[in-house]
């Protein structure tokens, strides 16, 4: 599991301000539930002075976004809005002792939702909303807003770690082209302010495209294969029920044979019932050989069946048994 | 607080008994096993009954079906390529969507450099394949099916000897990654319809480092690793005489432990998902309720998110593990969740909990004790929980 700072973790175990505020006056809200991270940051904000006078939230999501969402609410209380709506999300990861690169979106979650919190205030439109075209990636519906101030404000080059840092690009990678275009503009931009060195800057072609496409294409194969709904099966009485009998050291062979004999006598009404047959052939110390017929045989239940016999004769004898199954001999 | 070690499908404990059969291994027999003079021959031996007690546990007909291997991926992985090579004029694979990375990461590799075009098949809710794709899937273009045993997330078990038999009515080679299952379930090679099947050792209480391909005599074969003639040319580098002879032992005594896993680990697991599902709202098992491992119980929890459900388990004691995108690094949920179309309210939200003989009750006592509270907690802490159906007999899965 990941290396968390002792303050993460205790903010994660005590977290501060969660729950929900009755006289939130301001709330914002990021994520779903399909992205596997939501916060929801509620904020009372005295209208006066605009000085947010308590805050807390509720959040799905790992230990970091339990920590982050804590965090951020520790660092924005007492604070004007003026004061509040420049936190960054280094700011929360700072706060905590830094997270792992790879658990970097939940601080930016924060500050998304920090920035939307105080626009519901004040009446603005929070551009969280994916108009047309704006929404980026859509396996974790991050768009373009959020896309590039996470570059903007961390300084990111490389398109692994605007993953860390939005999630986008996480999952089938389709919306590649558009994160490298937007890394390679906004780093462009970051150069002519000054604020990246030039060679530090992304450009495109700078990943291996093709590559980490190959890979997502490949996995994106893997999960479209067919998903056909089976009808439940109704429950097989072949599965023993009843608890064991202890382990039955120095059964004699004849005994152990009358009980296997007995067991398969039990399930034969059943294996009828579905066009099969099973029949004892021989007993060979633990093994035990038997015939499957009819619709048994070659069947793709068959290893259902012998498992199925050789659990039963597991509970009824109290050792191991093998079920080995033969071809027809007569 | 008592430490509750409930992640035995990642490992499992080695045995107090293998470690004692392996130790002399490392001193005073520390000879070759392929040498003649008289270090190496009594190594020999007992590499030779270590064979024989995996066959035994294997029911294989030959010891020489045996081909000792690094851990299970490698076992996997010679399979596989071994297939595509063994059989010219064929170039499919077919396997499912659902299985161990050690098989999938290969298949895409393989597809992605046009060695090989991959079959994927789906599972349905429980995990189960879905027969008729399989079917359809099958030709005489395929060389290798792949399939695994048991699922490692879920138990779900394939029934591999039947579908072993459908793939030989197209003369395909058929594989099955039954790391989760061998030890935990009966297998009988002998008369099956399976010609290769890997295993690996830290799964049955054997150390890391060690596992095998079984390969049914007179099945073709080319070998992934050359150069001496170790393992009759199959597999080169000097054996690792010490894991081989751990390896042995753990497969006697697995044998031994056949009943207990099957009756009293399965019951110990029975009573904890029971529990579980009585005593907390919201929540339910992920695999196939009949045809499952003994040991697995795979819980999905609604609205809340795995990691942080481990993260409270782990401080008080207890060691499962979580098939939510977040503990693994990557964002998404287990490819086997997202197969099954676990929907996304639970499928971040599931955990495992994997049993061995070294469970006792109190183990099981001591999650049922501890579990309520963590989801309480939690699911407190939710945006999406306000609204949803707390009274867990009224609760439907969404795909059920
Ligand atoms: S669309 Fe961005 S990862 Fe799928």
């Amino acid at each position: 599991m990941w290396d968390y700072s002792d303050k993460v973790k205790d903010y994660f175990f005590n977290p501060k301000n969660a729950g929900v505020l009755g006289e939130a006056n301001a709330v914002g809200e990021v994520g779903a539930i399909s992205c596997g991270d939501a916060l929801k940051l509620m904020l009372k904000v005295d209208p006066e002075t605009e000085t947010i006078q308590d805050a807390k939230f509720q959040t799905f999501g790992c230990g970091s976004a339990i920590a982050s969402s804590s965090a951020l609410t520790e660092l924005i209380i007492g604070k004007t809005l003026e004061e509040a709506v420049s936190i960054t999300n280094q700011d929360i990861a700072d706060f905590l002792g830094g997270l792992p690169p790879e658990k970097m979106h939940c601080s930016v979650m924060g500050y998304e939702a920090l920035q939307a919190a105080i626009a519901n205030f004040r009446g603005e439109e929070w551009h969280d909303d994916h108009e047309e075209g704006a929404l980026v990636c859509k396996c974790f519906g991050v768009d373009e807003g959020v896309i590039e101030r996470a570059i903007r404000m961390n300084k990111l080059t490389s398109i692994e770690q605007v993953t860390d840092y939005t999630k986008a690009g996480g999952g089938c990678l389709t919306c590649f082209d558009k994160l490298e275009e937007l890394l390679a503009k906004v780093n462009g931009e970051l150069v002519a302010e000054g604020l990246l060195a030039e060679h530090a800057a992304y450009r495109i072609g700078g990943s291996d495209a093709a590559e980490l496409k190959a890979k997502a294409k490949a996995k994106k194969e893997a999960e479209k294969a067919p998903v056909r709904e089976v009808a439940a099966q109704a429950t097989s009485p072949i599965a023993p029920s009843s608890p064991l009998p202890p382990p039955s050291a120095g059964m004699t062979n004849l005994k152990k044979i009358r009980l296997i004999e007995e067991a398969i006598e039990e399930l034969r009404p059943y294996l009828k019932k579905d066009g099969g047959d099973c029949e004892l052939v021989d007993v060979d110390g633990n093994n035990v050989m038997v015939n499957l017929k009819g619709a048994c045989m070659g069947c793709q239940m068959a290893s259902v069946t012998i498992s199925g016999i050789q659990e039963r004769l597991i509970a009824k004898l109290g050792m191991p048994i093998r079920i080995i199954p033969v071809k027809n001999t007569h | 607080m008592r430490p509750v070690y409930l992640d035995n499908n990642a490992t499992t404990r080695v045995d107090p008994v293998v470690v004692d059969a392996m130790l002399p291994f490392f001193t005073e027999q520390f000879g070759n096993p392929s040498s003649i003079h008289s270090f190496g021959a009594s190594v020999g031996v007992s590499v030779k009954k270590a064979r024989q007690q995996l066959q035994q546990l294997l029911g294989a007909e030959h010891d020489h079906e045996i081909i000792y291997t690094a851990s299970g991926t490698e076992a996997d992985n010679t399979a596989i390529l071994s297939a595509l090579e063994a059989m010219p004029g064929r170039d499919e694979i077919v396997t499912s969507a659902v299985e161990h990375p050690a098989v999938l990461a290969l298949c895409q590799h393989l597809e992605k450099t046009g060695r090989a075009k991959v079959h994927y098949i789906g599972v349905d809710s429980l995990g189960r394949l879905d027969i008729e794709a399989y079917r359809n899937a099958l030709s005489d273009k395929v060389a290798l099916v792949t399939l695994m045993w048991a699922n490692n997330e879920t138990g779900t078990l394939f029934p591999v000897e039947g579908l072993a038999e459908l793939a030989k009515e197209h003369g395909a080679l058929f594989h099955t990654d039954a790391v989760q299952a061998v030890g935990k379930v009966p297998i009988v090679l002998k008369g099956s319809a399976i010609d290769m099947l890997s295993l690996s050792g830290h799964k049955l209480h054997a150390p890391k480092g060690i596992g095998a391909l079984y390969v049914k005599r007179g099945t073709r074969f080319k070998p992934l690793l050359r150069g001496g003639h170790q393992e009759r040319g199959r597999r080169a580098g000097t054996e690792n005489a010490p894991g081989i002879i751990g390896l042995g032992k753990a497969a006697e005594l697995a044998i031994e432990h056949m009943v207990d896993e099957q009756t009293r680990v399965k019951e110990l697991r029975d009573r904890l998902e029971k529990a579980i599902l009585q005593r907390i709202p919201n929540c339910f098992v992920n695999g196939d309720p009949r045809e499952r491992l003994p040991n697995t119980s795979n819980i999905a929890f609604e609205y809340v998110e795995g990691e942080a459900i481990l993260l409270h388990l782990t401080r008080q004691g207890i060691a499962a593990s979580s098939g939510s995108a977040c503990t693994s690094g990557s964002l998404e949920p287990s490819h086997v969740m997202k197969a099954m179309n676990v929907p996304f309210t639970a499928a971040h939200g599931s955990i495992r909990f994997s049993l061995s003989r070294d469970n006792v009750p109190e183990d099981v006592d001591q999650v049922i004790e501890a579990l309520p509270k963590i989801l309480e907690k939690l699911r407190e802490l939710s945006p999406f929980w306000d609204g949803a159906n707390k009274d867990p007999k009224d609760f439907k899965p969404v795909y059920a």
